[in-house]
């Protein structure tokens, strides 16, 4: 298991360095020499001074060596300076990276303790109007733009009803710690965020139960004269529920990708929010910083997925 | 004797009398039962001629135009009169129903154009990729990890934010980008078939390779290509919608049912219903792919049939 786990850890480096190429040409693309932005208006600024600053910056090296250089500070998460906070790019993603995870688990879990549910029952009752609606809501939520949903509900419960907060992870002025406040705040964000895997899951899981119910060794459990309880919940489940680690590489990338426009929706302090805000006035460091953040943090998710696959289905090679 | 050969002559019919039926047979025949898939394309058709259709709808029954304005009637409720109120009138009393319509010919038009871009990409890569393998195939194989390790719409917007967006920088970008899913089908599939005996026995008379992949493997690999095209177009009108209303999509006053949201979210403590009808038309457009998806992988997949069975 040991070897598994470092085998696959060794084969996220290159697409890690796949990564890093495209999140340094991005700084490499965009339009505008970074040393005459800065330079901008002062005054007696000659040829001269720009080619020291040139050389000073390592902008005059060839573009390989620069991204040598790049890649060196930056696995040492040292992305820059940001161009309009003047604090360290890393740091300022680093510092947003909590609330973001704390949204994307919260998500993660109501599409577990909600999708699975739903797509057992639908199986169990196969053909009742429970399935119907069930299938319907598996292909429905997947077509409700997430963001529309999120502003759709914020009228609702927040300018409508006055039961929730609009916007932000806790009421300004009230104590941190508040957990009411802060479970108040994260319910709309986590719900539309989960939105999508909870239709997948309820998809996936009725696909699978059924699957795993039409099994010789069901008929076996039967046979023996089992009760349909155990049959179902301690011999069909535990198989049914492999693909919910399966689907998880495609849940953990819509998570971390739907959290930028859920946290814009919500307002919600994460990297997504921060790293969009950065894009739009082009401040690149921190573009770059929230880039490799997010983008190492779905690689070393989709790496645990790929452990939990291998303990929970034994039928997994691992050499 | 004589009854013996008359059951010959009548009853038994030589197999070559009966009309063969391929994959494309037996999938029109089950979809035309399917009544929820035909429902999804009716409706899916229709949506796409109110667009088309737009200038015709505006001119001759709402007597409206979709850029015209009228500071008198702003934020009117939906009303049936006149017909332009339909759906209301946004803060500078256009008419919502008519900037619908238009809204759709954008969103409708990016769905399409990019996904045919994905698939002009995506199923060359796919095939070559998998059924030459070799170094061609681990890159490939590198560059997809790679794009999926970044979260899509980070590299979209960054890309968007560093080039004008408009339909067409929309369609490159989505175009480009978003082939991966397909690839990726279309290299499992390829390699799954290049090992088939069929193949084997097409190289051992002397067909090309260029043979091979368009006469035998390409026929095998085209059904999920209709399935994964429904899926696909869904997914970029909500992607185009997503990126529209981050304001990196389609830019006003070109309507669009991403940036009519997001005009309609500044106020939607006055008018609601501008936020709602924009939502609903996406809604509809992408559940009706997705239902069509759904249906052609019932109807096309040999497979599922066993899953329907027990």
């Amino acid at each position: 298991m040991r070897n598994f786990l470092i085998r696959r850890a060794l084969y996220a480096i290159p697409t890690l360095i796949g990564i890093s190429i495209i999140t340094f040409a991005i700084a490499r693309l965009s339009p505008g020499d970074p040393i005459r932005l800065f330079t901008f208006g002062i005054k007696d600024f000659t040829q001269d001074d720009y080619l020291r600053l040139l050389h000073a910056y390592g902008l005059d090296k060839p573009i390989p060596l620069q991204y040598v250089d790049w890649l060196s500070n930056a696995v040492r998460l040292n992305f820059g300076e940001s161009l309009i906070y003047h604090r360290e790019a890393g740091t300022m993603i680093l510092e947003r990276l909590p609330n973001t995870l704390q949204l994307a688990v919260t998500a993660l879990m109501l599409q577990l303790i909600i999708g699975v549910p739903l797509g057992v029952v639908a199986a169990l009752r196969r053909g009742s109007w429970a399935d119907g609606a069930i299938r319907v809501f598996g292909v429905a939520g997947h077509a409700v733009p997430a963001f529309w949903l999120g502003q759709v509900l914020i009228i609702l419960f927040a300018i409508g009803l006055r039961w929730l907060p609009s916007q932000g992870m806790l009421t300004v002025g009230k104590d941190q710690l508040d957990l009411m406040d802060r479970l108040k705040h994260i319910l709309l964000p986590a719900f539309v965020l989960a939105l999508v895997g909870i239709a997948n899951y309820s998809r996936i899981l009725r696909t699978e139960t059924l699957d795993v119910l039409g099994q010789d060794y069901i008929r076996t459990a039967h046979a023996k004269g089992l009760r349909e309880r155990v049959v179902v919940y301690v011999h069909a489940l535990r198989n049914s529920l492999i693909p919910v680690v399966t689907a998880l590489g495609g849940i953990l990338a819509t998570l971390v990708g739907g959290a930028l426009v859920i946290e814009q929706v919500f307002s919600w302090p994460g990297i997504g929010q921060f790293t969009f805000q950065a894009a739009i006035a082009k401040d690149y460091p921190i573009v770059q910083a929230g880039v490799m953040i997010a983008s190492t943090l779905l690689v070393v998710s989709y790496v645990l997925r790929d452990l939990t696959y291998a303990i929970v289905d034994p039928r997994i090679k691992v050499a | 004797m004589a009854t013996a050969a008359a059951t010959a002559g009548g009853v038994i019919v030589p197999a070559e009398a009966r009309p063969s039926r391929s994959l494309w047979d037996n999938a029109w025949y089950k979809l035309r039962r399917d009544r929820l898939t035909i429902a999804a394309s009716v409706t899916l058709v229709l949506l796409a001629l109110l667009s088309i259709l737009a200038p015709v709808f505006a001119d001759n029954v709402f007597h409206y135009k979709f850029e015209q304005q009228d500071l008198f009637h702003t934020y009117e409720k939906p009303s049936f009169d006149p017909p332009a109120y339909l759906l209301g009138t946004d803060e500078v009393g256009r008419s919502q129903v008519v900037r619908l319509l238009f809204g759709g010919q954008v969103s409708l038009f990016v769905g399409f154009v990019a996904a045919l871009v994905n698939f002009l990409v995506g199923v060359p890569v796919g095939l070559a990729a998998g059924y030459f393998r070799g170094p061609f195939d681990d890159f490939i194989n590198w560059l997809i990890t790679t794009l999926n390790g970044i979260p899509q719409i980070y590299l979209l917007l960054i890309i968007a934010a560093l080039w004008q967006p408009g339909p067409l920088t929309l369609i490159a970008i989505i175009g480009l980008l978003n082939w991966t899913g397909i690839t990726l089908y279309c290299r499992g599939q390829t390699i799954s078939l290049r090992e088939r005996e069929y193949i084997t026995s097409a190289h051992a008379i002397g067909a090309t390779h260029a043979r091979v992949i368009f006469k035998h493997i390409l026929p095998n690999v085209l059904p999920l290509i209709f399935i994964l095209a429904a899926i696909d177009v869904g997914g970029i009108v909500l992607l185009e919608s997503a990126l529209s209303f981050l304001g990196l999509g389609i830019l006003p006053p070109t309507p669009s049912w991403g940036n009519m949201l997001t005009g309609g979210a500044s106020y939607f403590v006055r008018a609601w219903w501008l936020v709602v009808s924009p939502g609903v038309m996406i809604f509809l457009t992408v559940l009706c792919l997705y239902l069509i998806g759904d249906g052609l992988r019932d109807a096309l997949d040999p497979r599922l049939k066993t899953h329907e069975s027990h």
